[in-house]
């Protein structure tokens, strides 16, 4: 079971209460598919992702990005129990999906991506304290997806 | 991974460096307060200071030094490997920092970049910051066996 201080819970809460999901969704995927190329290769049928103006502005990267969004605001939700909650994301991950759930797209998503983009909404406000509440909570978010893989 | 700089990335680092540098000190005491705090196991190195808390003296002055080596990084951005050499001996011999870390200062320097510079640090400024750092990383590793 995780265990979150009060201050974690606050500051992981603030930090969804305050950013565009629309925005930092297409914002964190766009740059995961720009810094680390070889994630495309889950998304054949995006269309154009030829270079980083057509990502940017892919409206199925948008759309993928709203995806991963209303993922992690079901883990938001259900901070006590992420990984029930992911039970089954963590099995369309590992068994539809067939993500390589070592190093890549899941890891290079959450942890750089999107920690660097919420970063960027947030400025200052983003302090060294709660950028550890929010890697913290995307590291059991990704410990939960990989649960059921094998 | 070895993805080597090619003269897009080397230009775009270059730029960007350009207009950050003069900020080198902060972006340095602001990284190595980060990784101190989100990534604790860090704090093994430093236990010879007697604060490691964010933005304490220890701290400022060494994000300062390890910026100075980003710098010269940059201005040796055509032959990394022989131009960082004597800093890959110090970390190698005498520091003896897990190579490891140096992806973990690399992700909090970037956090930095994309705080302090939303506007310059753009998907294309990123991915070649992102090469450009790990160009450095595998440079400072040379010397280590």
């Amino acid at each position: 079971m995780v265990k979150w201080s009060d201050f974690e819970r606050a500051a992981i809460q603030d930090i969804f209460s305050k950013i565009d999901y629309d925005v930092v969704g297409r914002a964190a995927f766009s740059r995961c598919l720009i810094v680390y190329p070889w994630t495309q290769r889950y998304f054949g049928s995006f269309g154009n992702l030829y270079n980083a103006a057509a990502i940017t502005s892919n409206p199925k990267v948008a759309a993928h990005g709203k995806v991963i969004m209303a993922g992690l605001e079901k883990a938001l939700k259900n901070m006590d129990d992420i990984k029930t909650t992911y039970k089954d994301l963590s099995v369309l991950h590992s068994e539809k999906l067939q993500v390589d759930p070592d190093n890549f797209n899941v890891k290079l998503f959450s942890f750089y991506c999107l920690t660097i983009v919420v970063a960027g909404q947030m400025g200052a406000a983003f302090t060294p304290e709660v950028q550890g509440a929010f890697q913290k909570f995307l590291a059991v978010v990704v410990a939960s997806l990989r649960k059921q893989y094998y | 991974m070895t993805m080597s700089l090619s003269a897009k990335d080397k230009a775009t680092v270059k730029a960007f460096w350009a207009k950050i540098s003069s900020s080198g000190e902060a972006i340095g005491a602001d990284a190595l307060s980060r990784m101190l705090v989100v990534y604790p196991q860090t704090k093994t190195y430093f236990s010879h200071w007697k604060d490691m808390s964010p933005g304490s003296a220890p701290v400022k002055k060494h994000g300062a030094t390890v910026m100075g080596g980003v710098a010269e990084a940059v201005a040796k951005i055509d032959d990394l490997t022989s131009g960082l050499l004597s800093l890959s001996e110090l970390h190698a011999f005498t520091l003896r920092v897990d190579p490891a870390n140096f992806k973990i200062l690399s992700h909090n320097i970037l956090v930095v970049l994309a705080i302090m510079f939303p506007t310059d640090f753009t998907p294309e400024v990123h991915v070649a910051m992102d090469k450009f750092l790990a160009a450095v990383a595998r440079a400072l590793s040379e010397k280590y066996r």
